[in-house]
Order: C-alpha cells, then structure tokens, then sequence
C-alpha cells in the first residue's frame, strides 16, 4: 500500500513537470524560434498605460514578429526585477526603462548595443540631444529608444496669482520675490512647497542650472553631486525655507492634495505631466490653473531639467535583438503609434515632431483655457539640458530624502545636506568597486 | 488578523468574574482589579491597533475619487458601488483574473502542502528510523528561515529548470513547509496515542490503512490548523510571485494591486481602486476563517482515550 502512494506521488510530479512542458512556454526566450523564416514572439515588460493598444498596430502591421506586453509595477523596482531575470538568463527581449536606471541596468550586463542595428535609420534625429545624450550615455553605443520625457514647467493658479497681482515669475529670483509678496498678501497661502520626498524634481531643477551628478572619465566614475549648479539650486530653496517664504511639507501626500484643492498652495514646479496629477488631486480647481515655462537662471535662458520620461531597451537575453531595436525605434516615433499612447496613456512623447503633432492640438481637459499649453511645452522641451545618471541612483535619491527632510523640517543649511548626499554616493560607488574619480 | 482581533475586546470588557476566584484571595482587596485593568487596558490598545488599519479600509473603500483625500479619514463615502464597478471594469476585469489566480495558488497550494505536512509530520511521530532526528532538526532550521530569503534562489532554480514564469513556480515552492510539517508532527505525537496505532496493527491493518482511519481523524484539527496558516500565508505573499511571474494574467492579487499602485510618474496611482481591491481581497479570508473556525472544537473531542 505504501509503495502505491508513492507511486501515486510520484506520477503526478511527473506528469505536473511534463504539462509544464507544454504549456508553459514563456515566449521570447525559447530555443524554438530561433529559425529565422519563422514569425518570432518579442516579451515586452513595461508599465506604461495605453502601450498595448500601440502594441496592437505594430503587431497588425508585422505578422512575423508578434510583440507581447507584460504589464509590470512601474518604477524602480522593476530595475531590481528585470537584473534578477537577467541573471537566469530570462530576462525579456524588451523592457521599459526610466532614464536614471539605464546605467543600473548597462553596469549589470543587461541591455544591449543596439546602435549597429539602427544604424543609418536616422532615429537619433528624431529626438532632442538631451534626450539622446541620456541614451547613449556620451558613447558610441546606444541603449535605448527615449519614449516619454518630463520637461519642468511651472503651473501657477491664474484667478489667485490675478487675486494678490502677482507676476508670473520668469526667473528664480522673481520666483522668490513672489513666493515672499504672496506671504505678505495672504499669510496663510504659499507659493508651493519644497518636497524632500522627491530627489527627481531636485534632479531636474540641478539640470537645469547645469549639472551633470555623473559623468565617466576614463574606466571611472566622476561623482559632482556636491557642486556649484547643484549648490546654487539647494542654497535657493534651502533660503525659502528657511524664510518660511516656501512651505516645507513634502508632495504627494493628502495634506498636500488638499493645500492645493483649496489653494492653500497656489503653483506648482512640476513636469509636463502634472494636468494628470492635479485632476486627481485638486479635482476642485479644474480651469484655474495655468502654465508658464520654468523660471531661469539666466534672464531670457530656455532652460529646463527633466522629471520622469522612460525609454525602451533591448536586453541581452533577446534572441532577436534586431527585430527588437527595429520596434522599440517604432514605438517611438512613429506618428499613429504616439498619437495612440497620447491618447489612451496621457504620455508626453519623447519624440520632437511629436510633440507638435495633432494628438497634442489640444490641450489636456483639466487646463481647457489655455489652448496653447503644449505649444509651451514644445517651446520648453527644446531646451531640456541632458541628464547624467549613475549606476546607484537609488543610493543619491534615498540619501537625498533622508538628508533633505531633516534639514527641510528644521529649516536648516540645505548645504550639509547635500555635501550629505555627494558622499554617501560616492562611497556606495567605491563599496559596489566601481572606480571613483576625484 | 482581522479575525483574530476581536477577541481581545473580549476579554477587555468589564473584568471577568472569573477574577474574584482567582487565589490571590479577598485580603488583597483592591489589587487583583488593578493587575486584571492593566491587561485590559493594554489588550485594548492592541485591538484599537489591529483594527483601526481595517476600519480605515472598510470606510476609505466606500468614498470615490475626490472625496478620498478631501473628507474626514471616519466618514463613509458615497462612492463603493462606483468604486466596485470601476475595479471590475479596470483592463477588462482583470482584478477578477487576479483574484481567481490567487484563489488556485493559496487553496492548491495550501492543500497540497497540507498533504504533505500530513504525510511527513505523522512519520516522524510515528515511526523511528535512522535520521529521523536530523530530517526534523533540518526542518527546524527550515522553519527558523523566512521564505523571503530563499525566494531568489528558488527563482534561479525554477528558471534552471525552465519553470520561471508558469504557475507552477508560485505552487511548488510553497508545497514544502516546514514549519507545517513541524507543527503536524507535534500534534501528530500529541493526538495520535501510540497504544491505538498498536491496537490497529494487532488487529491487522496496514500503516496506509492506519494512517487513514486512525491517524488522520485524529490529526484533523491540527492540519485544519495548517491549511488556514498556509492558505493566509500564500493568499499574502508577495515577494515569491513576484519575482517569479511576469504575465499579469498569472498574476496573484497582491501584485496585481501593486502593479495598480505604480504605474509610472506620469499616472497618478489608482488609489481609490487599489483600496476596493484591497477590501475585497481580505473577504475570502475572512469567510475561510468563519467556515473552517469550527473544526478547530472537535480539539477535545477527537482524541481521546482513557488511560
């Protein structure tokens, strides 16, 4: 009787592993397709929200190489996913990649040169240096296709700024004299708040006075986190703060959800996506709100930092790379297929014609008096200034919410935080035995 | 832990009766009372913890969109139809796919490793053979080691075998537990008396057939114990599927409310979906916890023998 049990359980491990055989297949990585007359299954694992529906008029238009989205948690954890699945050698033949995780991901081995297979396509053309730049990371080689970017711009709240007769502020100290005048005007409203939560929109703003946090020199790694741009950009708002002229509670929360649905906080520096975010978060305030470009360092500059954008990258792991650059170049700038993602994702294409293009003639519902809203965008994404990410961004951005929200609830020197922030980084570096300059 | 909760208010409500029995005695006057309200107070405390975090979800689930940030965090919304009916339209129904996947791995998956609990747990008690004490204090060890660090290596051997990704990914790693086969086996030594394992061999049965007429009766409570731990733990794990799958059709529902909470910088989260998810990912526990509660009386009842 025992034996029969076993035998039992033995079988049905079996037949379990053989069903497996069958029908477990995971696609894209398989030894099968590797004939090259045959139609080819791409894994494409991204998270972006009306990529599938583009997906679909690739698909239609390219019988042989089926693309099949896999709908992923956004964000950083997915760097974290996809590094695990490349070590097994399973890693899909395309992944959605925010701009700061691309030297994460080409430090660990995972995404592939794909410049050879696009060479002469003239994509890079389609795009602004900035953004390519971020691609190619300063090299030869090209790592990925920019998808969607994040130019900052400033929203403000048109009847209050009309209300107290503020100016639009175009440069960071009329930025200032606002923040304080307004202070004065309605003691209990602020211009906005500096968020320690959210080292991205510092990231942008750094760009946008110039710097560049990582760059390569030779086989090492040049860390310029603690350095004159950055340190102009901390020492501005590390002053509003510490004036109280700016408010020092963090985004994102519902306290700040609500300060801007009853205007306790009447602009916002954010990027080109944030109509989506006020509509859901200051529902109240539909139609009063505006946008202007950035304000500048430099009186008359059109300059502008990035919050956010992705890219799609090829892997390693892909058996058919080509076919994979040739779509994620698709993807990407191929007018129909934006036009799509514009439509049903809300995504800002990377893509310059794009940005011009009829899926962004009008402007989103939630600023529906101001019909020129993307022409601005258009007018600030050309001067996005490149980003230089590093392969522990993470490390920079977790030292930065650490750093920066003590020194922002207490008010104190933003400097020594963000000396806080320059060493933590590159001490992470030389620990992961990178080489460090400097 | 919803369910468990609410028997500390129980016991926090006016002091037991019980109390002035107790063999500190009538002298002592005051002093029983104030050691029976410091517990109370404390297990109080412990219930308001527990279940504030519930009542939040039970009432936040109820508001729509723009009253979730914008109203008193206690007072119920208008908007839980609207709130269901949008959760069930999202992708098609796919949370429904998500409940459904969950529903396959944690009640698969918790049978199966009750089964084998069973199997390897009345062994050990019952039976002695070499090794016996190095095979538990193996499983020991097992048990001692959460199974969050062991989710990668497990990934990198599934995908040596080509599994990454399939169902069977999620079910296999979980069939295997040891702190179920340690428990089954401590309840098998306790309910199982030896005497009546001995009585039926004399009698003639076969160990297959001991086992299933005697032992597994017996064992009823403690692997109904085992199925509800197994079942919570699978039905709340999130690490193991996550690592392992990558088609959200085979999601479980703890990822897929994950992938609604990151959807990139551009999208704001879903919050007010997520959170319907969320209610309505905990009611199946519940009502498991409520149909199976009483096997766990037949306790007394089972395993009885006069000596």
């Amino acid at each position: 009787m025992n034996h029969r049990a076993v035998a039992v359980c033995t079988a049905a491990l079996v037949s379990a592993v053989a069903l497996t055989g069958c029908g477990g297949d995971s696609g894209g990585n398989g030894g099968s397709s590797s004939d090259a007359s045959g139609p080819i299954t791409l894994e494409y694992w991204a998270w972006a929200p009306g990529l599938e529906q583009a997906v679909a008029l690739w698909n239609e238009a390219n019988p042989d190489v089926r693309v099949v989205v896999k709908n992923q948690a956004g964000g950083d954890d997915l760097v974290t996913r996809v590094v695990t699945a490349a070590q097994a050698g399973e890693a899909p033949d395309l992944v959605q990649a925010e701009y700061q995780a691309l030297p994460t991901l080409i430090s660990n081995d995972v995404l592939a040169d794909i410049s050879d297979h696009l060479e002469g396509t003239g994509t890079a053309e389609e795009f602004s240096e900035g953004l390519w730049q971020q691609v190619t990371l300063g090299t030869d080689a090209l790592y990925a296709i920019p998808q969607d970017s994040g130019p900052l711009m400033f929203y403000y709240r048109h009847d209050l700024f009309e209300e107290y007769g503020l100016e639009v502020p175009t440069t960071w100290d009329e930025f200032a004299d606002t923040a304080r005048a307004l202070r004065d005007a309605a003691p209990d409203r602020y211009l906005t708040t500096f968020s320690a939560q959210d080292a991205g929109l510092f990231a942008g703003l750094s760009q946008q006075a110039g710097a560049q946090w990582w760059t390569t020199e030779g086989e090492s790694w040049r860390v310029a986190i603690d350095d004159e741009p950055t340190r102009r950009v901390a020492e501005f708002w590390g002053g509003l703060v510490a004036e109280d002229a700016i408010h020092n509670e963090p985004m994102y929360t519902p306290a700040w959800n609500q300060a801007l649905n009853t205007g306790e906080q009447i602009a916002w520096v954010s990027a080109v996506w944030a109509p989506g975010v006020l509509a859901s978060s200051a529902e109240d305030t539909a139609g009063q709100w505006a946008v202007a470009p950035l304000p500048q360092w430099e009186a008359g500059g059109n300059a502008t930092g990035s919050w956010g954008g992705s890219t799609t990258a090829v892997t390693n792991d892909s058996d058919h790379a080509e076919a994979a650059a040739k779509f994620a170049a698709w993807i990407n700038t191929d007018p129909e297929a934006l036009a799509t993602m514009v439509r049903e994702g809300g995504i800002y294409p990377a893509a310059t014609a794009a940005q011009t293009g009829d899926a962004l003639a009008e402007p989103p519902a939630f600023f529906a008096d101001q019909p020129d809203f993307y022409e601005i965008a258009a007018g600030v994404a050309e001067g996005t200034a490149p980003a230089a990410w590093g392969p522990n961004v993470n490390v920079a951005y977790s030292t930065f919410n650490d750093a920066f929200g003590s020194a922002a609830s207490a008010r104190s020197d933003f400097g020594a935080a963000l000396a806080e922030v320059q060493n933590a980084t590159v001490a992470d570096l030389e620990r992961q035995g990178f080489r460090v300059a400097g | 832990m919803s369910v468990g909760a609410p028997a500390p208010t129980v016991a926090a409500g006016t002091p037991p009766p019980g109390d002035r029995s107790a063999p500190a005695g009538p002298p002592a006057g005051r002093r029983p009372r104030r050691i029976a309200l410091l517990p109370s107070a404390v297990l109080l405390l412990g219930a308001l913890y527990c279940l504030i975090p519930v009542t939040w979800v039970l009432i936040a689930s109820t508001k729509a969109g723009r009253e979730l940030f914008s109203t008193f965090t206690f007072l119920p919304g208008t908007g839980l139809w609207g709130n269901i009916s949008d959760l069930s339209a999202y992708r098609d129904g796919v949370y429904w796919t998500w409940m459904a996947n969950s529903a396959l791995y944690a009640g698969v998956g918790a049978l199966l490793s009750t089964a084998v609990s069973a199997f390897a747990g009345y062994a050990l008690a019952m039976y002695r053979f070499r090794g016996r004490e190095s095979i538990f204090n193996v499983l020991l060890a097992g048990v001692l080691m959460p199974p969050v660090i062991l989710a990668v290596p497990q990934y990198l051997l599934m995908a040596q075998v080509g599994l990454a990704g399939t169902r069977w990914s999620v079910l296999l790693p979980v069939v295997l537990s040891p702190y179920g086969i340690y428990l089954a086996r401590i309840y098998a030594a306790a309910a199982v008396p030896r005497d009546v394992v001995e009585s039926g061999r004399i009698d003639g049965a076969g160990e297959w057939r001991i086992f299933r007429s005697i032992g597994l009766p017996m064992m009823l409570p403690g692997l109904v114990t085992v199925f509800l731990f197994q079942f919570v733990a699978i039905w709340n794990n999130f690490l193991l599927p996550y690592i392992m799958l990558s088609d959200d059709e085979r999601f479980p529902i703890t990822l897929g409310l994950f992938t609604l909470l990151n959807q990139g910088a551009s999208a704001p989260a879903l919050y007010t979906l997520v959170i319907t998810g969320s209610l309505l990912a905990i009611l199946p526990l519940i009502a498991l916890f409520l149909v199976i509660q009483r096997f766990w009386s037949l306790d007394l009842l089972s395993g009885a023998v006069k000596s």
